[in-house]
């Protein structure tokens, strides 16, 4: 079942040439499929583009640490800047403590960051515009972060809920406002990255088609447009791996040091 | 919208926990050990470069300081040398000065004691010569011929006036 509804986007794609809408990039393909009972787990061409972002970032460690030399060269200024941008994240954010999750964080921000800037090449598939990929990370981070706070502080965890020096009354509004607020998290989470992805790779999609269907002699205002677009969308992906990271190690403090 | 075709659902988050715990594994046991270790080794290179830097300065400073000390030493030594020889000169010169002086007086009496005798020969023999000139103009013009010790008395007479 799960299989016929991925191969009918395909089938779409295939039938109708021509029409390519806006919604089309993010088809899922089925590359090598693979069922474990009734469950689809086919190798498709969003895991495809994740094996890309995390076989670049392996490479770029590879080559950027294969010298090591105290003078660095170019890859491994790089990763160096990566490492100590990251870092600086984390220990500013969690303090000294934080840095138990350094790898966690330095992993999701790596993984984000090159699903987002990889999904900007031409025909290539954006794993992070969906929100079933957004959810699943934010949700992890979401549950980890519950479950190291309990570990932690037991019982305690629950002061989170209500700031220390609120006076009695105010706790019956405060305490289901920040329960709210907790219990919203992975889900503006999950929407700020899918929603930025999928915006930014539509309106290149549209402005790409207009470049079309205007011709040569119009079609030049909205190629400026994508070039525009597009530089614009390199920000946006440096800045939502960013944001996720950032907001990863701000639960991750939460949860260390309560407030 | 693809986004929402719960049938790519399973496949999605399975390859995503797969890569992500293959890059996660990456991360800890290649990527961070690795580029720590160059990040401390630099830090530390950094770290003893400076404290070398920090004892030569201070080596420096004690060298600059013993030097300028040694100078002040030698320079004190030389002024106290400067003095006692200046001294010992001017001592040398006093007493050569004192020396010298004391034969000049000599010399000088000495030649007093001969001008005195001279002059005293001198007066002596005038006696005479003015005794003899006396009795030859007395002869001349009176005719007389006074005795020679009455001539010579009235000389001595008359040089002792005029004294």
């Amino acid at each position: 079942m799960a299989q016929e509804s991925m191969a009918t986007g395909a089938e779409h794609v295939e039938g109708a040439p021509e029409q390519h809408g806006p919604m089309e990039q993010f088809t899922i393909k089925p590359l090598i499929p693979i069922h474990v009972g009734r469950l689809d787990l086919s190798y498709t061409n969003s895991a495809a583009f994740m094996t890309i972002a995390i076989a670049i970032s392996a490479l770029l460690f590879w080559g950027a640490t294969r010298a090591r030399t105290m003078v660095p060269g170019r890859l491994q200024s790089t990763a160096e800047i990566l490492y100590q941008f990251v870092q600086d994240m984390v220990i500013s954010n969690t303090g000294k403590e934080g840095m138990k999750y350094f790898p966690f964080v330095f992993t999701l921000f790596l993984f984000i960051l090159f699903g987002n800037l990889l999904g900007l090449m031409p025909y290539a598939f954006t794993f992070t515009s969906h929100i079933a990929v957004t959810a699943a990370l934010a949700f992890f981070i979401f549950f980890a972060v519950t479950i190291i706070g309990f570990a932690r502080h037991g019982l305690h965890f629950f002061s989170l809920f209500l700031p220390p020096g609120t006076p009695l009354w105010m706790a019956f509004i405060l305490v289901p406002l920040e329960v709210f607020s907790y219990l919203i998290r992975p889900f503006s989470m999950s929407l700020r990255l899918f929603a930025n992805m999928l915006a930014g790779h539509v309106l290149l999609k549209v402005l790409a088609g207009f470049v079309i269907s205007l011709g040569l002699l119009f079609g030049w205002v909205p190629f400026l447009a994508v070039f525009g677009v597009t530089l614009l969308e390199i920000l946006v992906a440096l800045i939502q791996a960013y944001v996720f990271a950032l907001l990863a190690c701000i639960y991750l403090n939460d949860a260390i040091h309560l407030h | 919208m693809p986004q929402f075709d719960p049938s790519s659902f399973a496949s999605q988050i399975f390859w995503l926990a797969v890569t992500f715990i293959l890059l996660y594994w990456v991360v800890a046991k290649l990527a961070i050990p690795r580029i720590g270790e160059v990040l401390d080794q630099r830090a530390r290179m950094i770290q003893e470069d400076l404290d070398r830097a920090l004892a030569l300065k201070a080596e420096t400073d004690a060298a600059v300081a013993a030097y300028e000390k040694a100078m002040a030493a030698a320079r004190e030594q030389a002024g106290e040398h400067m003095r006692s020889v200046t001294n010992e000169a001017k001592a040398t010169a006093e007493a050569r000065t004192t020396e010298l002086g004391a034969l000049v007086a000599k010399q000088v009496a000495d030649a007093e004691e001969r001008i005195a005798k001279a002059k005293d020969d001198a007066l002596a023999s005038l006696k005479g010569i003015a005794a003899e000139t006396a009795r030859d103009v007395v002869a001349k013009l009176a005719n007389l011929s006074p005795a020679q010790g009455d001539v010579e008395a009235a000389v001595a007479a008359a040089l002792k006036e005029t004294k």
